[in-house]
């Protein structure tokens, strides 16, 4: 994937916006009515969620015209199959179920072999224990201003491989519990905390970069 | 407990899912070991900025192609 060219950068944190795992008290009441036949209640829905449905198809298929076709396809599939949806989860949470594996669908299409279900990914022997050690300071993001934020978390991830990424996005962005993420991508318990610790000390690695004391160089 | 154990234990601590007694142990090697407990704090602040982190708008003509489609499923109305 070409770093920069066709990315969509994520926002530095605003302690204003509510962060993944908080819904709205008015979802139900919007999925109740959408399963109503109100057309404007599943409109309310599809705006407030389209921009974190492409960030998630975005970063899972690595490139935008497949994350725009698994976008689109999930809002359709669950509108679609809106009766099925029982609620005994968040609306959200089923939405992104449906928009993973769309997702996972044009990924392992146009790049076969890019996710692995093995049990171990990585080179073999790889040394888990970081090697770069750096004081960040009580505060280093705020050393940067939005878009230089935006530009880093971006670029971090997007270099991350596909087996790292895809569950790192799931646990720590999405929220989704270590159960959930595994079953999501036919991935066994172990697997999926190893690809997340390994995702985790590799982002931390790459950030040490810009937030060391001093900055990058 | 060394500073790999603690490495390969670091989701685990972070997460809460730890044993009780693995916490323990942990702890008390993060009581002497500097780099260790700079590595647990720097990739609790890692995971921290991204779970934070909010996406863009969609770009115009996404957005667009996005409302067509579902303009055509969607009975009624136009969105």
């Amino acid at each position: 994937m070409s770093a920069g060219k066709d990315r969509i950068p994520v926002n530095a944190p605003n302690a204003n916006l509510l962060p993944s795992s908080v819904v709205r008290d008015d979802e139900p009441a919007l999925v109740a009515a959408a399963k109503r036949g109100e057309v404007s209640a599943f409109e309310e829905l599809v705006t407030r969620y389209e921009r974190k449905i492409f960030r998630l198809t975005r970063n899972i298929t690595g490139n935008m015209q497949d994350a725009e076709d698994a976008m689109q396809e999930a809002f359709l599939k669950s509108y679609e199959h809106l009766a099925n949806f029982k609620g005994d989860s968040r609306f959200y949470t089923w939405l992104v179920r449906i928009a993973v594996n769309e997702a996972l669908m044009k990924l392992r299409r146009h790049h076969p072999g890019e996710f692995s279900i093995d049990e171990e990914v990585g080179t073999p022997g790889e040394e888990l224990m970081p090697r770069e050690l750096d004081d960040w300071g009580p505060t280093p993001e705020e050393r940067y201003q939005q878009v230089e934020m935006q530009e880093i978390l971006s670029e971090a991830i997007d270099k991350l491989e596909p087996d790292f990424r895809i569950v790192f996005i799931l646990r720590d962005v999405e929220e989704l519990s270590t159960e959930e993420t595994a079953k999501l991508l036919g991935l066994t318990i172990t697997a999926t905390k190893s690809r997340l610790l390994r995702a985790r000390l590799k982002l931390r690695q790459r950030l040490n970069r810009y937030f060391r004391e001093g900055g990058p160089n | 407990m060394n500073c790999k154990h603690v490495i390969r234990e670091l989701s685990n601590y972070i997460d809460g899912d730890l044993d009780p007694v693995l916490k323990q142990e942990l702890e008390r090697h993060l009581e002497h070991c500097e780099d260790c407990t700079m590595i647990v704090d720097q990739t609790r602040k890692t995971i921290q900025i991204f779970s934070g982190s909010e996406p863009i708008n969609l770009p115009s003509d996404v957005k667009s192609r996005l409302y067509a489609a579902l303009h055509q499923k969607l009975p009624g109305r136009s969105l």
